[in-house]
């Protein structure tokens, strides 16, 4: 423990002691630039994510087998292959298809490395929330169907009112965790050229050398993660709240 | 008790290394990128060729020296020579103050101007700033091609990328209306198949500042002796036509530059 808070010390003196240093002088703006685009892109694609989970659990979950398949197939190839070879695949794969793309209008938005990280990214973590989300849904025992339907509930209601608020209380913690993965996993980005925290890091400490480039940026992570860790501490609390004795 | 024991080894270590003294040149360790055609990349079989990989080899026998080559990324070879692992980088490193600052260079040992390549149905005037206005240009991360075009040529909007390999990728495609790298690397790939879809522009005037007075042979700073040992062969391989021959086996024209 003593260990633990000596180095803590250390480790904010030293910060401290260099914000002065051209180091910081030089490269904060493009630190704080990098982080809003990290921001950006893991809240703009969880977003999206969110909302292509619900349909792709739903599907997933669902008896007829002409929307459990391609769900199944959907997740297995999103969870089966790195985001890295998605992104390298969506971008560089649709600059050559450039000719076909302009036909039917799409290149202005594969043009822009902007989107095409947002529709990899987007894509990528839906599959992972809607595995998320199913589990959570089938975990919420089948009595909760039973005395919707015995109170008349129609279906959707029971889904939206009754289920689905059950079912976030599980998917609390793992989503979280996706979250989290997200956060570090947008490093990738920097391969199709949008720098992010860690892609502006690699750029600073390419061209300055210095090591603290590394220790700034985890710094900066372990804000987003110790912020959402508060949050979502927030959160857990509100909706168990009925849970409480 | 573990981490004392990890201390008095780094202690060990740091010991080892600054008590070396008086080196042994027998046997240099050099280190190179290997991904930059023609100065230095890998063939099929794993083996190492190039310009940068040809003159290393024609310093060593002048300095009558064994040599080994040691694969570094760029991103860390500047790190990975004051760590340690390898005793001078020939990867065409241009000799810049901001690397200066942690590194020693021998003189240069080829000297070529950067230049843009640009689609060949490119409407793009010339390659000035102003003729660049509102372009979108791709170059290689810390590259000293991607430093001056952030600082001469900041009206084009800057892409960066890992390697040269994506840049040519986005070019090609359309994304990028042109690239920036050196005239050497532009044209061997615009040699290629691949490089059909693409003209040079024209070369740019090389700052000095930027992309400074050409690529030499980066050493540690406390390795004196053995830059002037690369620094007296090479003005033996000059002086006796080995660079020359070597010279006119990768470029019909002289890379030495003024």
């Amino acid at each position: 423990m003593v260990v633990w808070i000596l180095s803590g010390i250390s480790l904010i003196y030293y910060l401290g002691s260099n914000i002065q240093s051209t180091f910081f002088q030089k490269y904060w703006f493009k630190f704080v630039v990098g982080f809003v685009v990290t921001l950006q892109i893991v809240s703009v694609s969880l977003l999206i994510g969110a909302i292509l989970s619900l349909v792709i659990a739903l599907a997933r979950n669902s008896k007829q087998k002409i929307f459990a398949w391609p769900a199944y197939a959907y997740v297995y190839f999103f969870r089966g292959t790195p985001l890295i070879a998605q992104t390298f695949l969506i971008y560089y794969g649709a600059g050559s298809f450039r000719h076909e793309l302009e036909a039917v209008g799409l290149w202005t938005f594969f043009r822009e490395a902007w989107y095409c990280v947002i529709l990899a990214f987007s894509l990528n973590t839906s599959a992972y929330q809607a595995e998320i989300l199913r589990g959570a849904i089938l975990n919420v025992p089948k009595g909760q169907w039973e005395g919707a339907s015995a109170l008349g509930l129609s279906r959707p209601v029971t889904f939206f009112k009754v289920i689905l608020p059950q079912a976030l209380m599980v998917a609390l913690r793992p989503y979280g965790n996706e979250i989290i993965l997200m956060i570090k996993g947008s490093a990738i980005a920097s391969i199709v050229t949008i720098y992010d925290l860690m892609g502006e890091t690699r750029r600073a400490y390419s061209r300055s050398y210095d090591f603290q480039a590394y220790i700034w940026a985890a710094v900066l992570y372990l804000l987003i993660v110790e912020t959402l860790r508060r949050v979502w501490d927030k959160i857990e609390a509100r909706l168990t709240r009925h849970l409480k004795r | 008790m573990r981490v004392l024991r990890m201390a008095a080894a780094a202690v060990a270590v740091l010991a080892a290394v600054g008590g070396a003294q008086a080196k042994d040149w027998s046997k240099v360790r050099i280190g190179t990128e290997g991904a930059y055609p023609p100065f230095n990349n890998m063939t099929a079989n794993g083996d190492l060729v190039g310009f940068d990989i040809d003159v290393a080899k024609a310093l060593c026998e002048e300095m009558k020296v064994e040599c080994e080559f040691v694969i570094s990324d760029w991103d860390g070879i500047i790190p990975g020579l004051q760590a340690g692992k390898f005793d001078a980088i020939i990867a065409s490193m241009s000799i810049t103050d901001e690397r200066k600052e942690k590194v020693d260079f021998t003189n240069k040992y080829y000297n070529t101007p950067p230049a843009i390549a640009v689609l060949k149905e490119s409407k793009l005037a010339g390659t000035t700033d102003a003729d660049l206005d509102g372009a979108k240009l791709g170059a290689q991360s810390a590259s000293t091609h991607s430093n001056y075009a952030e600082e001469k040529l900041s009206s084009a909007s800057l892409s960066l990328y890992p390697t040269a390999e994506e840049y040519k990728l986005d070019l090609s495609s359309g994304r990028l209306d042109a690239v920036i790298d050196d005239v050497v690397v532009l044209s061997e790939w615009l040699g290629t198949e691949d490089g059909t879809c693409c003209k040079i522009l024209g070369t740019l005037t090389p700052d000095p500042v930027i992309n400074g007075e050409g690529a030499g042979i980066a050493i540690r700073k406390d390795d004196g002796e053995l830059k002037e040992m690369f620094n007296k062969a090479l003005e033996t391989i000059l002086a006796n036509g080995k660079y020359k021959e070597i010279n006119d086996t990768y470029f019909t024209f002289d890379v030495y530059g003024g």
